[in-house]
């Protein structure tokens, strides 16, 4: 199964976020780079608003996940509550 | 017009057809065609523009929202990084080669996609296509912007980086960047969004941004790290872009398929040429290097353009032409071009060096079936000229490659021990190429490329008429002070002096 991947910057502000993907996908594997993150998931990751709020402590918003956004793969789904990448293959 | 906004905060999908969707009209005096009379001729049928979906669902407000939060994030760092002499925070002077070559290749590609993204956004029909090349158009504009501005803050200290417009305009090794997006920029609109949208952003943008990224990180860069981030989280968005519109084109009508997958082949081979200098920047030019460009390659090439090719499979794509003869190319690139800038490092706005002997051990590590065999021994013997007080110099003129219009110094993909060369004739004209890749695009459209304004034949044009010194003016090099070794340049000894001061009482 191809690998999608999601690549945030290395911050205050992305480690509930990180924290709240290790959560949601726990076949997923967290590498950390100089300056970055990038996660790697076998198929298909999903971000959940709800775990990302619990871990955060207070309302978070998906597209303010854009501020810190380095790079994914994948098709992108977003709704209110959930963004999904995945590969169809 | 005052808008009302609703009291319930809306729904991603509602504000979006609100504030995207919503704002467009049907013409009435005019027809659709002479509004937007572009977009038919290059065969793409499209049925329905409602089809298009940005599965971001950005609008305009959040962007605005967002973006400026970047921004300042992004000013912050850059005045601490001024305010704190952050330049002498670097491992070492030698990595200003790389932002150099960032500078006078890349940065202006970013202006190049802003103008190519505010024009498709106009020749496109749809509401939503436009809106999102309109944001691409911005972000892109930001990117040349911030990056030169961050870069200024070197170009006080260090040398190569005041002239980066003519540089881009005018130099040798810059004008296979240059001429991808002239290329692309004549393109039309559906070609354009392939060329940038796509093979850029999706397929090679990774490969550029990220890895470079973390090597300013690790070489103490932050206001590279900085402009790097800030931009690149603008690429996901483009990304995701890029990826939409194949899609959308696929799905409009079975026809698009071939003359897409001919776009595919073209770009990703344009795209790769372009990468030959970002190979060397990975695996010569970072001090202290985060990953080789083999491993680069491995990651965000073969792991994730392949599952891209293969979830693409279902629309009849087939990965792009030139797949194999890249992969062949990946161990001998770098090393290639490497020796290339190196003996032609009298006409670079930036410092090369031979490598030291930790680099090359390095480098054969990284290269365990290449480097030993085939390129230690060349930079041992051009090591052993410059230490007889002869170094190695190459004053002959390159041949260039018509259609990326580097010098001809790739090898065959199956014999590593032989340049590549192909030729085609187009009226009566003989056209040199690099490889089969740029051949085959010329082959394709061989009146655009005819056309094609090449750094090699100018030396002898007005107003150089074959003077070297008369080029150098031309194309704003400083002789002895932006070209030629590290070793012993200016920008060498004011390092060294003012990270002495910086790091003493003297
Ligand atoms: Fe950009
Ligand atoms: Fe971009
Ligand atoms: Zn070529």
């Amino acid at each position: 199964m191809s690998t999608v991947f999601i690549a945030l910057q290395a911050n205050e502000e992305t480690r509930p976020i990180i924290e709240a993907i290790e959560i949601d996908n726990p076949q997923a594997v967290v590498n950390r780079q100089p300056a970055m993150v990038k996660i790697d998931a076998p198929g298909r990751l999903v971000i959940r608003k709800s775990t990302i709020e619990e871990q955060l402590g207070r309302e978070f918003d998906l597209q303010e996940l854009h501020i810190n956004l380095i790079s994914l793969t994948g098709n992108v789904v977003e709704d209110d509550e959930t963004l999904t990448l995945s590969w169809n293959s | 017009m005052d808008m009302k906004v609703a009291k319930k905060k809306l729904g991603l999908k509602e504000k979006y057809k609100l504030m995207t969707r919503d704002l467009g009209w049907d013409t009435t005096y005019q027809t659709k065609e002479d509004v937007f009379p572009y977009v038919g001729y290059e065969g793409i049928k499209i049925h329905d523009w409602e089809k298009w979906e940005d599965p971001f669902r950005l609008t305009m407000d959040a962007y605005w929202k967002y973006q400026a939060e970047k921004e300042r994030k992004f000013y912050a760092i850059i005045d601490a990084h001024a305010q704190n002499n952050g330049h002498l925070n670097l491992t070492d002077a030698r990595y200003l080669s790389a932002l150099k070559i960032f500078l006078q290749a890349i940065s202006p590609g970013e202006y190049a996609a802003h103008k190519g993204f505010a024009r498709v956004g106009r020749e496109f029909p749809g509401v939503g296509t436009q809106v999102a090349c309109q944001m691409q158009a911005i972000d892109e504009i930001r990117h040349a912007q911030t990056q030169i501005h961050a870069m200024s803050n070197y170009n006080r200290y260090y040398n190569g980086f005041h002239a980066f417009a003519d540089t881009r305009d005018r130099i040798w090794y810059t004008s296979v960047a240059r001429s991808f997006f002239d290329d692309a920029m004549s393109a039309g609109p559906f070609e354009f969004m392939i060329a940038i949208g796509f093979s850029f952003e999706y397929v090679l943008t990774n490969l550029l941004f990220v890895p470079f990224m973390s090597g300013a990180a690790y070489n103490g860069d932050m206001a590279t790290v900085t402009f790097g981030f800030s931009a690149q989280s603008d690429e996901a968005r483009h990304m995701t872009l890029g990826l939409e519109c194949i899609k959308f084109m696929l799905e409009q009508d079975p026809d698009n398929l071939p003359i897409v997958q001919n776009w595919i082949d073209k770009w990703f081979w344009r795209g790769f040429r372009v990468l030959g200098l970002v190979s060397t920047m990975m695996d010569y030019m970072l001090p202290k290097r985060v990953m080789s460009w083999r491993e680069a390659w491995d990651i965000y090439g073969v792991e994730n353009g392949g599952a891209l090719f293969k979830d693409l499979a279902r629309y009849g794509i087939k990965p792009p032409k030139g797949w194999d003869d890249a992969e062949k190319a990946i161990d001998h690139m770098s090393h290639q071009f490497m020796l290339g800038l190196y003996q032609w490092s009298f006409g670079t706005a930036f410092h090369s060096w031979i490598p030291s002997e930790d680099d090359m051990n390095w480098l054969s590590a990284k290269y365990p079936d290449t480097f030993d065999k085939y390129y230690r021994p060349r930079w041992k013997h051009i090591k052993k000229l410059a230490d007889a007080g002869t170094p190695f110099k190459n004053y002959g003129l390159a041949k260039l490659c018509q259609c990326c219009q580097l010098p001809t110094v790739f090898t065959e993909p199956d014999d590593p021990t032989l340049t590549c060369h192909r030729e085609s004739v187009y009226n009566g004209q003989k056209y040199h190429f690099c490889s089969d890749g740029c051949k085959n695009v010329f082959d394709n459209e061989p009146e655009k490329y005819v056309q094609a304004w090449l750094p090699m034949p100018q030396l002898f044009q007005e107003p150089i008429n074959g003077d070297l010194g008369a080029w150098m003016e031309w194309v704003s090099l400083r002789d002895g002070k932006d070209n030629g070794d590290y070793a012993g340049s200016e920008d060498q000894q004011n390092f060294e002096a003012w990270r002495g001061l910086a790091t003493t009482n003297q």
